[in-house]
């Protein structure tokens, strides 16, 4: 409430004297490093651990860091990044989907024996692998919803079952070879953006920041609100695009930005629109932090988990076409191995909570340059596979004991 | 005993009236024949002991059970509560005793989960306002609306919550257990929320154990037991009254306490007679 006397009325939400309030960027510094001490420590771990295994394989073979091979990187990032993309949105609710390599594999079957055997246009193939992934998800929602039946255990059947289903129809060729110079192989192999597209893309969340925040600090005064610093959001601006301007123009020293990274890229900015600034995204994390408030409140929470789920395998289905496109191949082999493992982790490592409501699109990006480092800098070293995932496995259980421990020291703090 | 007849303790228009309402569960029937009326900044406590059917009552008009027979007449008309929403739409809030908040969302997110402004963008600023409005208007100590709740008190979570069930303008709010789990300063904070809230011109119906916050707040005291009407007292009716409608025994521990108290003033009123 402000005071009658004061001469310099205080903001709606700054009446209370025993909230410290942060002003300026010291403060900004200050509340950051709050935050983190309280164990809220959102990209923090993740930055910090791609920093080392970058030095790390940097000093042990420097051909890690040339751009040509970045680019290669962020090729290989797309496919799994999508895939975890859809996982970060059934962690959100607290479930999981176990059978996401199972679904990238059936879809890009799909598309190799619709396309390519049976000659339907290279579009409507797609889209059928894409509209059988939603169908999984939506029948794992069912038997959540309707037979109780934990998603860990359907999604678990859902692995064999679709596993048989890309055996089947593979049948005894084993694998199709998607035909070189189809727009469908470029894009998976070739297809970078040209200069200044790249650099007008790195400009534009910048942009997009400075306009939507000097626009919320114009509203929040006119309401009486306390303002965010314009001076932080300057700074934050400012940094974040020349960041990514130095970052496009070194990887545009080799072939550029790849198109599919483009897709991914757009793909979790979309994502992190809907789960912070929607209803929709408010329920799902309603729902993964308390379903029974969720339900009071109104919530329709079977949509949701439907959501959640056939979403996840949706982007499945489409990591699974894009890995045949990057493969220029469907085998017996896509989708099997390391990809459901690498898509959960990524997610994880990223900072998405196993245990539901808490999260953000942007861990299944983070997530999958972290993952997708280390096997490109093991591939250098030439190690074998067998190392690889050895020490993607330890990757993960450390992500896991941060996420934990995090969590402990939030509970302690009083943060959520 | 000091029962009021209907209608005298009349603040305001009479928001609730309930008929000969009953309601069974297979052979057990939870409520017999239950009449209770609610007025307009009132607050109406029910009180119970366990099993007298308090719960059940707050259920049928937060539209979770439906009566197995009887009427409900919400601001003069009849209506029927087939389901949450239908009640909430009516006016009718209900604060669960378990609050059903989401703790790893802000008092914001909180305050307007499923109701939110503009669905496809939200509209954050609007509603931080609308949230510091109905927090300033209960006079509620809420340090940061941007915090998680988890960070909050359970006195401050409680105010959340009832904050959340003003947000859409209703008549008559329930609360189940308002005070349970709470420490002795949020439970005064809590108190004083329920006053301020009947000062808005709601009618409020308050489930209660504790017999000092029914007397604290209530400008009527409800007795149910074995699902039937045991009475209605004012608030300043004695403890042994209540707990031998509550219980239905006039010879408890609390009678006979009261017995003994009064047998001893007497004593001593005659010695002081005796030795002046």
């Amino acid at each position: 409430m402000t005071e009658q006397g004061n001469s310099t009325p205080l903001a709606l939400d700054r009446a209370d004297a025993r909230v410290k309030h942060a002003a300026g960027i010291g403060g900004a510094v200050r509340a950051f490093l709050d935050r983190v001490r309280s164990g809220d420590l959102g990209s923090l771990p993740v930055i910090v651990g791609l920093v080392v295994i970058w030095t790390v394989f940097t000093s042990l073979n420097p051909v890690f860091v040339s751009s040509s091979n970045l680019v290669n990187l962020l090729f290989d990032c797309s496919t799994v990044g999508v895939i975890a993309l859809g996982i970060v949105c059934v962690l959100m609710v607290g479930e999981i989907d176990l059978s996401v390599g199972s679904i990238s594999g059936f879809a890009s079957a799909m598309v190799g024996t619709l396309w390519v055997n049976q000659g339907w246009p290279v579009a409507l193939a797609i889209l059928a692998a894409l509209a059988f992934g939603a169908l999984i998800g939506s029948l794992y929602a069912l038997l959540f919803n309707r037979l109780g039946m934990p998603s860990f255990v359907s999604t678990l059947a859902g692995l064999l079952a679709v596993l048989g289903m890309q055996l089947y129809i593979l049948g005894s060729t084993g694998s199709i070879n998607l035909p070189y110079g189809s727009a469908l192989v470029d894009f998976g192999q070739l297809m970078v953006m040209p200069k200044w597209v790249s650099h007008t893309l790195a400009a534009t969340p910048g942009s997009a920041m400075l306009l939507s925040g000097l626009r919320t600090v114009a509203r929040r005064r006119a309401a009486n609100l306390s303002t965010p610093s314009v001076a932080g959001l300057v700074l934050r601006v400012a940094t974040i695009t020349i960041g990514l301007e130095l970052i496009v123009a070194y990887l545009n020293q080799s072939r550029g930005i790849p198109w599919m990274f483009g897709l991914f890229v757009g793909l979790v900015v979309a994502m992190n629109y809907a789960l912070t600034r929607t209803k929709w995204g408010r329920s799902m994390t309603a729902v993964g932090g308390n379903r029974e408030a969720a339900r009071r409140a109104g919530i329709k929470v079977r949509a949701i988990y439907l959501s959640a789920f056939a979403l996840c395998s949706l982007f499945a289905a489409l990591g699974g076409v894009l890995a045949a496109a990057r493969l220029a191949s469907a085998s017996q082999q896509a989708g099997t191995g390391d990809v459901n493992l690498n898509a959960i982790a990524a997610a994880v490592i990223g900072g998405t909570s196993l245990f539901g409501g808490r999260g953000s699109a942007y861990s299944a990006l983070l997530g999958i340059i972290v993952i997708q480092s280390i096997a490109s800098g093991l591939t250098l070293l030439d190690l074998s596979s067998s190392l690889r995932y050895m020490i993607t496995g330890a990757v993960l259980a450390i992500a896991v004991i941060v996420d934990s421990l995090a969590r402990r020291s939030r509970a302690s703090h009083g943060r959520a | 005993m000091s029962e009021s007849p209907e209608g005298s303790a009349s603040v305001g228009e009479l928001v609730l009236s309930l008929r000969g309402i009953s309601k069974n569960f297979g052979a057990v029937s939870a409520l017999t024949d239950i009449d209770f009326d609610v007025h307009a900044g009132e607050v109406v406590a029910l009180v119970g002991d366990n099993g007298a059917g308090k719960s059940t009552l707050v259920k049928i008009l937060a539209g979770v059970h439906q009566p197995s027979s009887g009427t409900i007449n919400f601001r003069g008309r009849p209506v029927t509560l087939p389901d949450p929403r239908a009640a909430l739409t009516l006016g009718i809030a209900t604060v669960f005793q378990d609050l059903a908040l989401c703790e790893n969302l802000d008092v914001v997110a909180n305050i307007f989960l499923g109701n939110e402004l503009s669905p496809l963008r939200l509209d954050e600023v609007a509603m931080e306002m609308r949230a510091w409005t109905l927090l300033n208007e209960l006079s509620a100590r809420i340090p940061s609306v941007r915090e998680a709740v988890a960070s909050l008190s359970g006195g401050q979570r409680q105010t959340v919550a009832i904050a959340r069930s003003l947000l859409l303008e209703p008549k008559l709010i329930l609360l189940d257990e308002p005070t349970a789990a709470l420490g002795v300063a949020q439970t005064a904070e809590v108190l004083n929320l329920i006053d301020r809230v009947r000062a808005r011109g709601l009618g409020v119906v308050m489930i209660s154990h504790n017999m000092e916050d029914v007397r604290a707040v209530a400008d009527r005291i409800v007795v149910l037991r074995l699902g039937r009407n045991n009475g209605v007292f004012e608030p300043d009716a004695s403890n042994q009254d209540l707990v031998s409608a509550i219980t239905g025994a006039s010879n408890n521990a609390v009678s006979r306490r009261a017995e003994r108290l009064r047998m001893e003033r007497d004593h001593s009123a005659q010695a002081g007679e005796q030795h002046p």
